[in-house]
């Protein structure tokens, strides 16, 4: 009985050790590629590479999902408001809700499971066929050359992500709300614009995507580079980058919201 | 896929990101007055500014010329000090009143602006002497029930 209950502390403690230990680790590497980004930066061409693999890659599945989103917030938004006799708020809605919180979130999860996941894949590959032990040997640091312009390309594209999924949505929103059902196009955009407002609404939402690029960008380099060097190793790190970056996004969002929106 | 064809696409990908910022800037935020910077500041005190938040509209003519900025209690006189950023374009008489008005029946409260006829000019950081309160519309019920019920008896008295 103390033997097993002894087992079961030791496996905690040895479970909540190799977590804090990880995050040490992931803590070291976030500042040696801040540390060796110089490089990516000079030779930007590298960085530009792994935009286009990262943020043009995904823009397909975030302009069509920003329209499919918008869309159906336009008809929820419209059956709800039209309870009220509301219906002409149905801009303040949409945008509200896109600029806001769905537009930098759902962009984010959409965005960590294409790109993020990619990354991670490719990274630890590299790690399993040896290509950066290879480059170690050729006294190039596999850091500055490989990890950080990863990780520069998806802090720089997951902003413009976001914002494309915004306005992607809010004009699905305008084609079911005005074009389909008939809300007044001069109200819905008129009540919009009145109560959006730039520096509280846009600004923070771009502050929000910004924080959720690095956070899931970070990851993704960080679980690729950490995987262990095997088929198996390299598919559980791709799983762990996608569930890890979507909780940690998530989370972040809640406590960026409470310090942003708390009250007027 | 060479460079070229790599550099083009990321500046494609790039420019219409940016171009949905302008426009979620520009169409969506309506960032004309916002923008503009150039405010100065005036003050008002109100015995009850009701639901008047922060960043509410103030309007002269219908025309928003500011905004709400602060809104503090004054533990001295007990009234509500509410300092509004206006537009440097517009400059405003000193003897200006100062109402909150609701637009709608329940929609949101703006501070509205009726101009006198001084020839002096409100300055940064004046107080605007006349004010008017905000209409509590459960004041305003109770008082409209009260006083026709009033009226009624009177009515029934006359009739008697």
């Amino acid at each position: 009985m103390a033997n097993k209950l002894i087992a079961v502390l030791t496996d905690l403690g040895h479970r909540v050790t190799g977590a804090l230990w990880r995050l040490g680790f992931a803590s070291r590497f976030l500042l040696m590629i801040l540390v060796y980004s110089g490089t990516s930066l000079r030779r930007f061409h590298l960085t530009i590479r792994e935009i286009y693999f990262s943020g043009v890659m995904s823009l397909i599945i975030i302009l069509v999902s920003g329209l499919f989103v918008g869309m159906v917030l336009g008809l929820q938004g419209y059956d709800t408001l039209e309870r009220y006799g509301s219906s002409s708020a149905l801009g303040v809605l949409v945008a509200l809700s896109l600029v806001r919180e769905l537009g930098p979130v759902v962009a984010a999860l959409l965005f960590a499971s294409r790109a993020g996941s990619a990354i991670t894949a490719e990274i630890g590959l590299m790690k399993a066929t040896e290509q950066l032990s290879a480059m170690e040997m050729m006294a190039v640091n596999p850091i500055a050359r490989v990890v950080a312009p990863r990780f520069w390309a998806g802090v720089l594209s997951m902003p413009l992500l976001a914002a494309l999924f915004s306005a992607m949505g809010i004009f699905g929103g305008y084609l079911v709300g005005v074009r389909l059902i008939g809300v007044d196009a001069g109200s819905f955009w008129s009540q919009m614009q009145a109560s959006v407002d730039f520096r509280e609404d846009i600004v923070n939402g771009v502050i929000k995507s910004f924080v959720f690029g690095i956070i899931i960008s970070w990851i993704a380099v960080f679980e690729g580079y950490d995987a262990e060097p095997t088929a198996e190793g390299v598919s559980g790190a791709t799983t762990r980058t996608v569930v890890t970056s979507s909780l940690a996004v998530l989370a972040a969002d809640f406590i960026l919201t409470a310090f942003m929106f708390r009250g007027a | 896929m060479n460079r070229a064809t790599l550099d083009l696409w990321v500046g494609i990908f790039v420019a219409i990101g940016l171009g949905a910022l302008l426009f979620l800037g520009l169409k969506v935020g309506n960032l004309t007055f916002a923008s503009a910077g150039e405010t100065y500041q005036l003050h008002a005190k109100f015995d009850n500014i009701g639901g008047l938040k922060v960043r509410a509209p103030v309007k002269s003519a219908g025309v928003v010329v500011g905004r709400v900025s602060e809104i503090k209690f004054d533990p001295v006189a007990y009234v509500a000090v509410v300092t509004m950023l206006i537009d440097k374009r517009y400059q405003f008489p000193r003897d200006t009143f100062a109402t909150i008005n609701t637009s709608g029946l329940l929609g949101e409260q703006y501070i509205s602006f009726e101009v006198g006829g001084d020839t002096a000019m409100l300055k940064n950081g004046d107080f605007i002497k006349k004010t008017q309160s905000a209409v509590v519309l459960e004041k305003l019920i109770s008082q409209f029930l009260f006083s026709n019920n009033k009226a009624g008896e009177a009515g029934g008295n006359a009739k008697k």
